[in-house]
């Protein structure tokens, strides 16, 4: 998750990099000196506050959280952008998925401190291409795991981009659905890859 | 209106109804625009969060709320219990905290202080002995039925204990049994609760509810203010599965909150507390003994069952057993325990579930005892079925062992091959249900710019009822989905029943086709003498309004619409549940088949191909209907193989309550599933019946006798894990 290494992704995300050269570097290396302090003060580290640098779906922020602030709890009441999901705290649900720097990620498990400098790509940030194989498939129900489903499809299949309905049948399992839109699912994912839109 | 006669078109006149139609709001629940009560950010909003009992039972011994009154950031600390309160089961709320952040108010929990006083728990459902010793067993009612009937002079209880051993020792086929199936809690991904702002005297509650209608007067009653000044808005809500009806304590103690700090509050369960409290299936047990003629009809059932509901005791009902196959003599008892669990709540077809899995299992043991194809058994059966709709369960068993290769891949129960240590099996099990249509009324507006706007205070659970109204509505006036505007979810809208029961789809079709209709009828009456035709001569189809035979003499629905001016047609129109109408109706059937493949080296179950035949009267969003049926046998696979209520018998902790514990089946779990709408002319015309529940009745039965017919060997108790089946094949079970 701190891993700050860049990735070449497919798909929709090469109009984001234009981060590359631009603030993310200075904010890196805010976030070691801001980091580096924070330790040194041990138990106030809980309520301290810090200010961090996140680029939110091809937008820059500049926030201000606390450090005990997870990226999830930034992005559902500083930013309003509730489509990933608190739904088990410790990322079992796969409801809180959100792509950091091209990977998916829990956003329920990941301190907003630690995604200082990087991009954060949530459900709104996607293109429709997902979202409407997902409609097409009827691939949602009650619809309060979808958004966590559809980014993780898209990052399956962003690396995955010919695979097999065996393949997404194993590559799937992050994800819980209560209502049980699974073969549903499987029918959006294998209707993308047929599609070729990720091809 | 009265004279107006409410149908539905046929299927060669339909063009919306019947159409496989994309759910209306697919895009926003897709896209993350769809705002759940869990999503509702208010301006200056508290985040609640609430202490649950660490223990199981116990009594409040004291509450200290200073340090988490004095935490940063928290701005209110309700206590919702007192000291002397005795707790019966872990998770119970105590103390709610509300914050500035999330964060301020999980710390502020962690510093309220209260000491228990432990008590002796217990919570070992399945144990019926050890229930009693413990004093936690209840009679839960009963019942026997003989064709031959004790005479004026015999004791009744001594008649039938003869009577059925008679029937019992004469029978020439004979089967004693044990079956069982743990409770399963509802784990709704969006928990309990509500985002409230009280002002000025009135209260706007977003609450995660299937009660849209019906949750106001607890708001008001709590807050001593009229429902007229509550309003309860749910546009979505993230799962509820029967357990969210009620406002709840939480709910109210949310707006009691919001008016003390005079700010907006949300108070959401956490994932524990959500499992723990807020709804759980009852959990049941079943010992029987059966006598069968020689083609396997049974003569006889003697069954005594246990359970619990949880700490109120209860169970499962007697009088769905035995289920949908009940012979000519029964006799039936049920015992409630009393557990130190949360209570249990409606959970989809309460009790059908767990009695098809207690009593459709011993019709399988009898074909596996018989060495007879279980397929004959059931259908042996069919002269004997509660519903008394034997030839519609005998058509859909037909269409599912069609659709599964019944005929070419069954083999008798434990003769299938082993290829390397994997055997593989076929079982089937029947369902039936009721879904009469709820009460509702519509509120239906014809602008003169040819706007049409519905109003109704349901809700939509993610079955499609937003979906359904728009058709109904689109069918009705001849026009498409996108030109009618459909309003649900919010209590100020004319009042509709609660989502359960499966009443929702037959309720909305009734309100909204009859508002349309009569709507109609009046735009008919304005447009007809221009069209030199009779009102009742005239038909809406494809954006126009023209005689019936004649396109000739039409009028678009604009131009009929832009002659109403300043006066809108404005209808309301209702149904009363109970009342018998042409465009609804109850009583299903539903039949599905499983195949699996067993490990029997490891005891793991795979799903390889499941069908579910299922009929519903007339189908008006196939899309979504199908849907339903392909999540109800996902749940149920779930309930089969994976879930479980894990409660520790020394502490009477909810081990599992975490999603990482409490094991749900994955996308990779669910196996080929295949769904059939069963809609032959003779079930369309009997009207809308609600589908939401029946197909998640026969999962847990049809898999069990899929792993029985595969291993030979009865694994007795749900979930089928590894563990069980190991138990099972080593004879331990």
């Amino acid at each position: 998750m701190t891993e700050s290494k860049r990735k070449v992704t497919h798909g929709g995300f090469h109009r984001r990099a234009f981060l590359k050269g631009s603030g993310a570097v200075a904010a890196a290396t805010a976030l070691q000196t801001e980091v580096a302090s924070a330790v040194q003060q041990t138990t106030q580290v809980a309520k301290g506050r810090m200010t961090i640098d996140l680029e939110v779906n091809g937008k820059r922020q500049t926030l201000e959280v606390e450090t005990r602030d997870t990226l999830l709890d930034v992005l559902r009441y500083q930013l309003d952008l509730t489509g990933a999901k608190p739904v088990s705290l410790d990322g079992s649900s796969g409801a809180s998925t959100v792509l950091l720097d091209g990977k998916p990620i829990m956003a329920s498990t990941a301190l907003a401190v630690a995604c200082d400098g990087k991009r954060v790509t949530t459900v709104e940030g996607l293109d429709d291409t997902v979202p409407a194989a997902f409609v097409a498939a009827d691939a949602q129900q009650c619809g309060f795991c979808t958004p966590g489903f559809v980014v993780a499809v898209k990052a399956f299949l962003d690396k995955n981009p010919n695979a097999s309905e065996t393949a997404i049948r194993e590559g799937l399992n992050g994800n819980i659905c209560r209502c049980g839109t699974y073969s549903h699912v499987i029918q959006a994912a294998v209707s993308l890859v047929k599609g070729g839109s990720n091809g | 209106m009265a004279d107006t006669k409410y149908s539905w078109p046929t299927r060669e006149e339909a063009q919306i109804i019947g159409s496989r139609r994309n759910r209306l709001d697919g895009m926003e629940k897709s896209t993350g625009a769809a705002k759940y009560t869990y999503d509702v950010n208010l301006k200056d909003q508290l985040i609640a969060r609430a202490l649950g009992s660490p223990h199981a039972h116990c009594t409040i011994a004291s509450i200290d709320i200073k340090a988490a009154e004095q935490t940063p950031g928290v701005v209110h600390v309700e206590v919702l219990r007192k000291v002397g309160y005795e707790i019966k089961w872990q998770g119970d709320l105590i103390a709610v905290v509300a914050a500035e952040s999330e964060a301020a108010a999980a710390e502020g929990v962690t510093n309220v202080k209260i000491t228990y006083n432990e008590m002796d728990v217990f919570v070992q459902d399945a144990e019926l002995e050890l229930a009693r010793k413990a004093g936690r067993t209840a009679p839960a009612g009963g019942k026997s039925v003989t064709q031959v009937e004790p005479g004026d002079d015999d004791d009744e209880d001594e008649f039938v204990e003869a009577e059925i051993q008679r029937l019992y020792d004469a029978s020439p086929h004979k089967l004693e049994g044990y079956y069982g199936i743990d409770a399963i809690t509802h784990c709704c991904l969006e928990p309990h609760g509500s985002t409230v702002q009280w002002k000025d005297g009135k209260l706007l509650a977003y609450l995660s509810t299937q009660n849209v209608s019906g949750t106001d007067e607890a708001f008001a009653t709590d807050l001593d203010m009229t429902s007229d000044d509550v309003e309860v808005r749910c546009e979505y809500i993230g799962g509820g599965f029967g357990s969210k009806f009620a406002a709840d304590y939480w709910g109210v103690a949310a707006a009691r909150i919001s008016k003390e700090t005079g700010r907006p509050v949300k108070f959401m369960l956490s994932r524990d507390q959500e499992l723990k409290n807020a709804g759980n299936r009852p959990s049941g047990y079943l010992k029987v003994r059966i006598g069968a003629d020689n083609n396997g009809v049974v003569q006889v059932w003697d069954s005594q069952h246990w359970g619990t509901a949880g700490v109120r005791g209860g169970g499962i009902s007697q009088s769905v057993i035995p289920y949908v196959i009940q012979p000519p003599n029964y006799r039936r008892k049920a015992i409630g325990i009393k557990t130190n669990n949360g209570q249990a709540r409606a959970w989809r077809a309460p009790n059908h579930p767990q009695a098809c899995a207690m009593t459709q299992t011993a019709i399988d043991d009898l074909a596996r005892v018989m060495k007879k194809d279980a397929f004959d058994v059931f259908a042996a059966n069919l002269g004997n079925v509660a519903n008394g709709k034997g030839d519609v369960y005998l058509a859909e068993m037909k269409v599912a062992a069609e659709i599964i290769g019944w005929k070419d891949k069954y083999h008798l129960h434990g003769q299938g091959p082993s290829k390397g240590g994997v055997v593989e099996g076929m079982g089937l099990a029947l369902h039936m249900w009721g879904g009469t249509a709820n009460s509702s009324t519509c509120r239906l507006v014809i602008r003169s710019d040819g706007s049409v706007e519905s109003s109704c205070g349901t809700q939509d659970l993610g079955t499609g009822t937003r979906t359904v109204c728009a058709m109904v509505l689109a069918e009705t006036f001849g026009l498409d989905l996108d030109d009618v505007t459909v309003n649900i979810g919010s209590s100020k809208y004319p009042m509709s029943g609660a989502s359960g029961g499966s009443t929702t789809v037959g309720a909305v079709s009734e309100s909204h086709r009859r508002a349309a209709q009569d709507a109609l009828q009046i735009l008919f009456e304005k447009v007809a003498g221009q069209l030199s035709a009779k009102p009742e001569e005239l038909v809406a189809v494809n954006g126009a309004i023209h005689v019936a035979g004649d396109k000739k003499r039409m009028i678009s629905w604009k131009a009929a619409c832009s002659r109403l001016g300043v006066q809108s047609i404005e209808v309301s129109a209702s149904h009363k549940r109970g009342d018998a109408s042409p465009l609804s109706n109850s009583g299903v059937c539903g039949v599905q088949m499983a195949e699996v493949a067993v490990d029997t080296e490891t005891g793991v179950v795979k799903i390889k191909k499941f069908v579910a035949v299922q009929d519903q009267g007339l189908v008006i969003s196939p899309k979504t209907c199908e849907s339903q049926i392909y999540g109800a046998v996902i749940m149920g696979i779930a309930a089969a193989l994976y879930e479980q209520r894990i409660s520790d018998p020394a502490t009477g902790a909810f081990v599992n309550a975490e999603l990482s514990d409490y094991k749900l089946a994955r996308l990779g779990d669910v196996g080929e599933i295949i769904v059939e709408l069963y809609e032959p002319e003779s079930e369309r015309q009997r009207g809308v019946i609600g589908n939401g529940e029946p197909p998640a009745i026969s999962p847990v039965a049809a898999v069990s006798n899929a792993i029985c017919n595969a291993l030979g060997v009865r694994v007795p108790v749900a979930p089928y894990t590894p563990q069980r089946v190991l138990e099972a094949l080593q004879g331990r079970a």
